[in-house]
């Protein structure tokens, strides 16, 4: 994107400029930056919130719109969202500090036995993004650490990541479980991860397959909802 | 059958056209072809004929069963039998329906480092943080983890692959000094304690003898 990004004064564009630099930057990977951003745009008296959804969250929806699209390719997500944790380790205090709005809690981890963890680490971020409380539970989870976890904490998603097929069979493994103590029905469970499809996501009984982060999001989004609409 | 002239660098990128007059098929994955070759020479195995896909799909698991199906739809009339010589290889089973639906048979593991191993032996270590290469790819570390994982333009993301595992186990085919220090290298450039275990060709010959 920019060349001259030696150059640029940041504290020097306006909001606009500033939010539109934030979106290249993440799209560069630069932490820095983004870090410099979000403290002056909360100097400026931005809400949390709106930094966060406004400047990372859009931005990151834009990389995530290019993977997607094959214009960029792992290292280049993980390089922004290695800016992207920057910015929100700032804004994470202030957040619950702010009350921002919340969308619900997911439980998430990466099945027993598989140590693979970018891709829930992704949706993590982009969960807590977009508004959702997450509890992670990071890898090599067994299935009673996410239904333990989810019951004590009082969670409306379970996640599941696997990036193995000899471990992705795992997942079935926690929805039984979910299903012989009469627990099924109160949790949304999503699965994902890179041998996984939607086939198989039907087959062990989860609600939804998740190609990407950004689906995760929308799929969470949506299926609450649809869940608030209920009688 | 006569040697013949390998790159790994065709195998790689291009896969192999077909080798020997058998009537029965392999299609195996490129990183198989030195492996499956020598098995053919030293066994007398005159009835196969190898074919190889290129063996960078082992990065894009997704491509692997609509490429070895254009290839059994390529080939099917022109030979008896079709051997697959692909494991899973991260297709999430899709290629074990394919072969089923086209009579052709395909080893039964995860991959292969577990059919190098043995798909029991591999299975019993339960080396869940442990990270795998073979003979093809510790020759080809750069092309197929180095450069796809972008470490060689980001170096500080190696802790957000390789953060959880914690040893690299080099499943030798061949008995190669060079090559194993290649992998300890590898290893190293990982951050991860090296091991190096002789497999031989393991269930590949047993597959390939069968």
């Amino acid at each position: 994107m920019s060349d001259n990004e030696d150059d640029l004064i940041l504290s020097d564009l306006n909001d606009d400029e500033l939010t539109e630099q934030m979106m290249d930057d993440l799209y560069d990977g630069l932490k820095d930056e983004i870090e410099e951003s979000v403290r002056i745009l909360l100097e400026r008296k931005w809400t949390p919130y709106d930094i966060l959804t406004k400047a990372l969250v859009s931005g990151m929806q834009i990389v995530g719109d290019d993977f997607r699209d094959g214009i960029l390719f792992v290292p280049e997500v993980l390089r922004a969202a290695q800016a992207m944790k920057g910015g929100m380790a700032i804004l994470k205090p202030l957040l619950v500090e702010t009350g921002a709005p919340k969308m619900g809690k997911m439980v998430i981890g990466t099945v027993k036995g598989d140590i693979h963890d970018i891709g829930k680490n992704l949706v993590a971020m982009m969960m807590e993004g977009a508004g959702f409380e997450i509890i992670d539970l990071g890898i090599n989870t067994e299935a009673a650490s996410y239904i333990g976890t989810a019951e004590a904490e009082g969670a409306d998603i379970i996640g599941m990541s696997a990036l193995l097929t000899t471990t992705m069979p795992y997942m079935k493994t926690v929805i039984e479980s979910l299903t012989t103590q009469g627990l099924r029905d109160k949790y949304i469970v999503l699965c994902g991860g890179a041998p996984l499809n939607e086939e198989f996501g039907r087959a062990i009984g989860a609600d939804a397959y998740c190609d990407d982060a950004a689906i995760a999001v929308e799929t969470a989004k949506r299926l609450i909802a649809a869940r608030h609409n209920q009688l | 059958m006569n040697p013949v002239p390998l790159s790994d660098e065709a195998l790689r990128d291009q896969g192999l056209d077909q080798v020997g007059t058998g009537k029965t098929l392999v299609i195996a994955c490129g990183a198989l072809a030195r492996e499956v070759l020598a098995l053919i020479a030293a066994n007398g195995l005159d009835h196969l004929t190898l074919t190889c896909l290129p063996a960078i799909l082992h990065n894009t698991p997704e491509k692997i069963t609509p490429a070895v199906e254009a290839a059994i739809l390529k080939h099917r009339g022109k030979y008896d039998h079709i051997l697959v010589a692909y494991g899973d290889c991260g297709t999430g089973g899709q290629l074990q329906n394919l072969c089923e639906r086209y009579g052709a048979e395909m080893i039964s593991a995860p991959h292969c480092y577990s059919f190098f191993e043995g798909a029991e032996a591999f299975a019993a270590h339960g080396e869940v943080t442990s990270f795998y290469l073979t003979d093809f790819l510790a020759r080809q570390f750069d092309a197929f983890v180095w450069k796809p994982l972008g470490l060689d333009r980001y170096p500080d993301l190696r802790h957000m692959y390789f953060g959880n595992y914690e040893k690299l186990v080099y499943l030798a085919q061949t008995e190669d000094a060079d090559l194993t220090e290649t992998a300890r290298v590898c290893a190293d450039r990982l951050g991860l304690t090296f091991e190096r275990r002789f497999t031989g060709y393991g269930d590949l010959e047993r597959f390939i003898r069968a």
